[in-house]
This record gives structure tokens, C-alpha cells and sequence, in this order.
């Protein structure tokens, strides 16, 4: 039995897969492809600047460790959300995001604006044992962030990769990188000036409290603590221009 | 005998090619074992040098000795074979991490504070290992099945499925051992970095080049249904995974990339690609597997013929559409979300389809639902497919969405899906092929797969109620407010909220897995040949073909 025109792409593999091709390609064509163009999609903010190296390997921990599966980084336009975490997540916070970590899940809160929320000390004690600041915390620990050694040999390639795919590294700031880490980790205060310059915002001390290393934890708590910090709420107007 | 010579000089070329290849990766296997930037790549060079060797060795053994492989002539079923009791495994391992996560949640003390057992790791364990272990194994396998019966063709190429189920099963290793030394990319279902995408990239190839050419050479003038489900999962998997994974490498002997997208562009692929791994991988597929094995088992044909066309081709065509209802009330343009949660909750009508095929197959033959739990497990599974698609659809309009979204009420919704749906319609085939394929006349037991449906039903009752309860909870919780305006709970209050629902989930997802332990037992009884203790009580169809009674007969068109 086959149904009139039907027949036809039933005998002919071929066909049907050119079919199958066609059917599957419209409509991810039309709702992936105009936010590359549309400039609407990203709206320019002031403030927005790509990671520091310490933040970026600190990023890379965060993705390392799976922390993306329980806490989200996107505070969705919704007034219980608002209230709870500040205000609603921009896209263009986002933007240097290789891979976005907007997360899908809430088994632990939002992160998207933690930055500055805690001390660094409460950072510690929560990473070495969660249930020790947070009595009813289901976070594992990560004692052994503190222990470890940070390996930046290679974060030149990383922040040249990085600009590969678009965001805006300098070569000054590639030279710079190694020098950049141990200046925002407190190994060596004397750079923290030209970091600054290059990393407007960025906090420069050592988020460990051990000055003398640069460990897996400095980097995750410079990460954690300028999560949400680059664009001043204060400032920042919904419907004027707010170019970087 | 000109024919012949040229079919000989084909297989030589085949067997060149084949070791060539298999030489190519013994080589690149010891350059990333040896340059690696990381002990990681180290490590996977390693594996790949293993595997490759013991690949070359075994093909060169036979080379020299002039060996076959194997009886070449008649359905290519050792592939089939392997793929089953990989599926068996891989699923019990899946299901068991499942549950160590789910306890995990339960009572954190189960992280052990280190880093290769900690839930961020063990997650993408779990989910890479039900959906692509455990699942792309019982999807190849019974691909590889159907095709043959439906075609009446041998598997196309002489190493080539092999590669496939050899290749896939590496893929697997590469990315579970990948995700315990901390090796992700972090793009949730696509978490595995860009050497084992490639990798993939090229087992999905060859595996799509088996399948069409089997195809291709059918003795029957008509492409059955089932194959259409198949073929439009290979490609657009194909398509899906290419996109969405396209990755900049910091070093070519290092494990770390970047995803060339950023932002609101990453994240709109992102789930384009993630609802249509459950759309074209933990649907599509499976809706082939169904339209083999239902009616087979049922021994009835489709309900509909009309309805497949019809349900196929829009089953396809919105899918891909449906993305965007993961991010509802994010930065994504709102255009983008309006189209998602539209196309989302047309897609119940398709689905619906699928799920009316299937049930309805069942005409004139419901009391097998009773004295069959082979056909009661698929069609409960058909069931939960009706149900999960229903919900689904409910979960993507907008304001149900905002109170649904990042609660544990989609942990359930897709444990209903994937433990409804995925699992049972799997195991019904598993329960089905294992006697058709080592030639038994009937499965070992019965009543076990009565334990095995039974306890398996009670453990996604418990897992879908409680998931409902403490996600519902929990995003109501979120937005409570006091009589003066103030939001009520500081969140890890509602954590806390959720500690009861936890262990009944976990208690759930124990006896889910007690229930895949069962299976195995089964089958690997049934497999060994031992006398089944109620075949008796068993339909005529459990037995392979050459054991039934009269005419055997090829499933309806």
C-alpha cells in the first residue's frame, strides 16, 4: 500500500534524504541565523571587557569541575529573580562567554551577579567545605583547589585561541598574560597598575590568602568575584545608548 | 567468474584500506601518547593506540592466514550481537551512576571531596552514558537489524560495521574517562571535547554509509517506515552535532577549546542542537525501533499508514524548531522564545501521532497486554512517550515555563521520557532480539520480565511524583512572598525543602536499576542456551524465526 506522490520517496532513498535534509535545515536556518546579524540581539554596554588571564583560568575550573550543572548564570526577567539576584541578565554580559554558561539547572542559586556577595575568606571556607558556612548545602567540597598549583604555561595560547574565535585580546595583552596572572593573584603588586589598564575593574589580591603561590583557588575566586561586577547598574539606562 | 575476480579485488582493496586506516590511527595514538600537551591527551592516546593495535593485529592475523572473518552470506547479525550486549551493559552502568548521583544530592558526603567522584563530574557521566552509551548503542544495533530484515539485504561493508561498533564503543571510553579527569567543554549532551567529536564525527559517517547503502541494495521495492525514523536520525544528528560543536583547539595535542559562538548566538545553538538530541536521537530513532518491533511483537500490522507519513514528516520538520523554550525569559530575543514555545506546542500534534500509531497497532490484540510483558513493556513505553510529549508541550509555554524552569520538575519530565520512553521501548526490543538473534526458542523467563516491568514501573512512578513535588515546590517557594513584600525563603531554605524528595527519587532510580539487573540476568541466561523455564507460557513469537510455526513473515508495509 503507499499513499500517490509518497511512493515516490519511499523508492528512492535518495530522494528522501534530500527531503529529510531540507525539512530539517528551516528552522534552525531562521532562528539561529539572524541573531549572528541582527544587532538587536547583542546590545553594546559600557563596561563589558574580556577576562583577565586569572579570571579566564578560573573560568576554565568552573567548567572543569561541571559547576555549570547546578548553578545558573542568567537571571531571567522575572521579579522574584530580580529581587533575589539584582538586576536581569543582559546579553551582552555574555558575549565573551566560549561556551555561554547560562546553565539549565538550579540546584545551588544563580551566580550570575556573586560577585562581590561574599568575602573571600567565605569563599574558601565554602570551597573547602561547603556545609561549614552553609549548614544545609548539598555543594560537593573542593578542598583540593588550595593545594593545587594553577598551571598557566600555556594561557598565551589560551587568550590567543580566545581571540581567534572574537574576542578582543590584544597582543599586548597576550604578551602580558603571565605577568597578569601572577600581578591579579598578589605574587607581585608592582604589575598591578598595567593590569588594571588593561582589565578595567579587575581585582588584584590574593583571593587565597597565600600571596607566595597561585593556586587553582586564587583563579576560581577571581572568577566567582567578578562575576556580574563589569556593568554599573547603577548607571545603566534600559532604553538609552549604553555603548561601551 | 569475471564477476567474481572483481568482487575479490574489491575485498582486497577493503581489507588494504581497513588496515591502512587502522595503521594511521596506531600512529597518531603513540604521537598523542608520546607529544601530548596534557596527561589527559596522554592518556587518550594511549586508549587510541590500544585500540587501534588491537584492531591492525587482529586484521593482519587474518590477512596472513587468508581467513574470513566469518560466514559472510545470509543477515550480518555478530555486529548485532555485540551491539546487544554492549546496549546491557552500558545501561546498567548508566543507570548505576544515576543513582550514586541521585544519593549524591541526597547526602553530599557522597562527593568525597574529590574531584573524579564529584557530582560535576559524575553528571555528564551519567547522561553521556544513558543517552549515548547505553542508547546509541540499542539504536545502532537495532538500526542494523531492521534494515537487514526490512531490506532483505546483508549489511553493507566488510569492516565497515565493525568500525562503527568498535569506533562508537572508543567514543564512549574517550568521553567517560574524559569527563572524570575533568576534560568537558561544558555544553550540556555535548560535553566531550573537539578530538573526540572528531572522532565521532567519523564513526557517524561510516555508520550513515552502512546504513544507506543497505538500503540501496533492498530486495524490496519499498523503503519501510521504520528506516525513514533511522535515516532522519542519522543525518540530522549528524548535522546537529557538527554545528554545534565547532571548536577552536588551544593546542592540537591538547585537550582544552573554544566554541567559536559566544553568548546568546551559543546558547540558542546550544539547544538547538540539545532538544533535538531528544528530538532526533531519544525520539526519531526510537519511533524506528518502535514501528519494527511493535508490530512485530504484536504480530499486527501498522495502524496507520497515512499517519506514519504524515506524523514523520511533520514529527521532523518541528522538531528542530523547539529549541528556544530552554531559554524563556533569558537575554535571548523574545521573537526567538514566542517562535520556540509555538512550534513546541504544536509539536504535541505529531507526537500524538507517533504515539496513536503505536498504541493502535495493538487492535484486535490487547489481551496480549495481559499474557505478554514483552508487549506490555513497549507499549507502556509508547505510553510514556504519549505522556512526556504532552507534558512537554504544557512545560514550554512561557508562564509555565517561568515556574518550571531550572527546578528538578525537568529532571522528571525527562526521566519520564527517558526512563519511560527510552529505556522500556529498549528493553522490549532487547527482550525481543536476544532470542531471535542466538537462535532460542524462547527467553529464559518470563516471569522475570514480569519482575522486571514491575519493579522498573514502580521506580519511575516514584521518580516522576517525587520530581513533580520538589520541583513545583521549589519554583513556588522561589517566588513566595511575605505579607510585607519580602520574598519568603533565602534559597537554601527551599535547598532544604528538597532533601525528602531526593531519597524517594533515589529509592526510585535503586529499583529502576535493580530491574536492569534482572534484565541482564535474563538475557545472558537465554543467551547461554539455558532450558527457559515457563516457555510455555510464552508467545510463539519469542522464538527465533526458525523455531515458529508456519510461514515466516516479513512485518507489514
Amino acid at each position: 500500500m503507499s499513499w500517490g506522490k509518497h511512493d515516490v520517496l519511499e523508492k528512492s532513498p535518495m530522494l528522501m534524504l534530500v527531503g529529510i535534509l531540507i525539512v530539517v535545515s528551516i528552522g534552525g536556518l531562521i532562528e539561529i541565523a539572524p541573531l549572528f546579524w541582527l544587532s538587536s540581539t547583542v546590545e553594546k554596554v559600557q563596561g563589558m571587557r574580556p577576562y583577565s588571564p586569572l579570571e579566564l583560568a578560573g573560568r576554565n575550573i568552573y567548567i572543569r569541575e561541571g559547576c555549570y550543572l547546578c548553578h545558573s548564570q542568567m537571571i531571567r526577567s522575572l521579579r522574584d529573580e530580580v529581587e533575589r539576584y539584582g538586576h536581569y541578565s543582559l546579553a551582552a554580559e555574555s558575549m565573551y562567554d566560549h561556551p555561554f554558561q547560562w546553565g539549565s539547572k538550579r540546584t545551588g542559586p544563580d551566580l550570575a551577579r556573586v560577585g562581590g556577595k561574599y568575602s573571600d575568606e567565605w569563599h574558601r571556607a565554602h570551597m573547602i567545605d561547603p556545609r561549614s558556612v552553609v549548614p544545609e548545602s548539598v555543594m560537593p567540597g573542593y578542598p583540593f583547589l588550595a593545594e593545587r598549583e594553577l598551571d598557566y604555561d600555556d594561557i598565551q595560547d589560551q587568550l590567543k585561541t580566545n581571540a581567534i574565535v572574537g574576542v578582543p585580546y590584544t597582543d599586548e595583552m597576550i604578551e602580558a598574560a603571565k605577568a597578569d596572572v601572577e600581578a591579579q593573584a598578589g605574587k607581585n603588586s608592582a604589575d598591578v597598575e598595567a593590569l588594571l589598564g588593561r582589565y578595567p575593574k579587575a581585582q588584584a589580591r590574593s583571593f587565597d590568602g597565600n600571596p607566595d603561590e597561585v593556586t587553582e583557588l586564587d583563579a576560581l575566586v577571581a572568577y566567582m568575584q567578578m562575576l556580574g561586577t563589569l556593568v554599573d547598574f547603577a548607571s545603566f539606562d534600559e532604553a538609552g545608548p549604553n555603548l561601551r | 567468474m569475471a564477476a567474481t575476480t572483481q568482487r575479490d579485488e574489491w575485498k582486497a582493496l577493503s581489507d588494504i584500506f581497513a588496515i591502512g586506516a587502522a595503521a594511521f590511527l596506531v600512529v597518531l595514538g603513540l604521537v598523542l601518547a608520546l607529544a601530548g600537551a596534557d596527561p589527559a591527551m596522554k592518556f587518550h592516546g594511549c586508549l587510541l593506540l590500544g585500540a587501534s593495535g588491537l584492531a591492525l593485529l587482529y586484521m593482519l592475523t587474518l590477512f596472513v592466514e587468508k581467513r574470513e572473518p566469518a560466514d559472510t552470506s545470509g543477515y550480518a547479525d555478530g555486529v548485532i550481537r555485540a551491539g546487544v550486549i554492549a546496549t546491557v551493559i552500558w545501561g546498567i552502568a548508566g543507570f548505576l551512576v544515576g543513582d550514586i548521583i541521585a544519593w549524591q544530592l541526597a547526602f553530599p558526603a557522597l562527593n568525597f571531596d574529590l574531584p573524579w567522584t564529584s557530582f560535576g563530574r559524575l553528571r555528564p557521566l551519567h547522561t553521556s552514558a544513558v543517552i549515548f552509551a547505553f542508547g546509541g548503542n540499542a539504536l545502532i544495533a537495532t538500526s542494523f537489524y531492521v534494515v537487514q530484515r526490512t531490506c532483505r539485504a546483508r549489511l553493507a561493508g566488510k569492516w565497515s560495521p565493525w568500525f562503527v561498533f568498535w569506533g562508537y564503543q572508543l567514543f564512549i571510553v574517550l568521553a567517560a574517562t574524559g569527563y572524570l579527569l575533568g576534560v568537558t567543554q561544558s555544553k550540556e549532551y555535548a560535553e566531550p571535547e573537539w578530538y573526540v567529536d572528531l572522532w565521532l564525527t567519523a564513526v557517524w559517517v561510516v555508520y550513515f554509509l552502512v546504513f544507506i547503502a543497505t538500503v540501496a541494495k533492498r530486495k524490496e521495492p519499498h523503503v519501510y517506515v521504520a528506516n525513514w525514523f533511522y535515516l532522519a536520525f542519522i543525518v540530522t544528528v549528524a548535522i546537529l552535532h557538527i554545528v554545534n560543536n565547532l571548536a577552536v583547539p588551544v593546542s592540537m595535542l591538547g585537550t582544552k577549546s573554544y566554541i567559536l559562538y559566544s553568548g546568546v548566538q551559543d546558547a540558542m545553538t546550544q539547544w538547538w542542537y540539545g532538544h533535538n538530541a531528544v528530538g532526533f536521537f531519544l525520539t526519531a530513532g526510537f519511533l524506528g525501533m518502535m514501528y519494527y518491533f511493535v508490530p512485530k511483537r504484536a504480530e499486527r500490522p501498522i495502524y496507520s499508514y497515512r499517519l506514519s507519513v504524515v506524523h514523520f514528516w511533520s514529527l521532523i520538520f518541528i522538531y528542530i524548531w523547539a529549541g528556544p523554550h530552554h531559554l524563556h525569559y533569558t537575554a535571548l530575543p523574545d521573537w526567538a522564545q514566542t517562535l520556540g514555545m509555538t512550534f513546541s506546542i504544536i509539536l504535541w500534534m505529531p507526537s500524538w501521532g507517533g504515539m496513536i500509531n503505536g498504541l493502535m497497532t495493538l487492535s484486535g490484540a490487547w489481551d496480549k497486554l495481559r499474557t505478554d510483558p514483552v508487549i506490555r513493556m513497549l507499549i507502556v513505553a509508547v505510553a510514556f512517550y504519549g505522556m512526556s510529549t504532552f507534558e512537554g508541550p504544557l512545560m514550554s509555554i512561557k508562564s509555565v515555563n517561568s515556574l518550571s524552569h531550572y527546578t528538578d520538575w525537568t529532571i522528571g519530565h525527562v526521566h519520564s521520557g527517558a526512563l519511560g520512553w527510552v529505556a522500556f521501548i529498549s528493553f522490549g526490543a532487547l527482550y525481543c532480539l536476544v532470542p531471535w538473534l542466538w537462535h532460542r526458542k524462547a527467553l529464559y523467563s518470563q516471569r522475570l520480565v514480569e519482575w522486571h516491568f514491575w519493579i522498573s514501573t514502580l521506580g519511575i512512578v516514584l521518580y516522576i511524583t517525587s520530581m513533580w513535588v520538589s520541583g513545583i515546590l521549589q519554583g513556588l517557594m522561589w517566588r513566595a512572598y511575605d505579607s510585607l513584600g519580602f520574598l519568603e525563603y533565602s534559597f537554601v531554605e527551599t535547598v532544604e525543602a528538597m532533601h525528602p524528595f531526593y531519597i524517594i527519587r533515589a529509592i526510585g532510580g535503586l529499583l529502576f536499576v535493580l530491574g536492569s539487573f534482572l534484565m541482564a540476568y535474563n538475557l545472558w541466561r537465554t543467551a547461554r542456551g539455558d532450558q527457559p523455564v515457563d516457555a510455555t507460557d510464552q508467545p510463539t513469537v519469542a522464538a527465533a524465526p526458525e523455531f515458529r510455526p508456519g510461514e515466516y513473515t516479513a512485518p507489514a508495509e
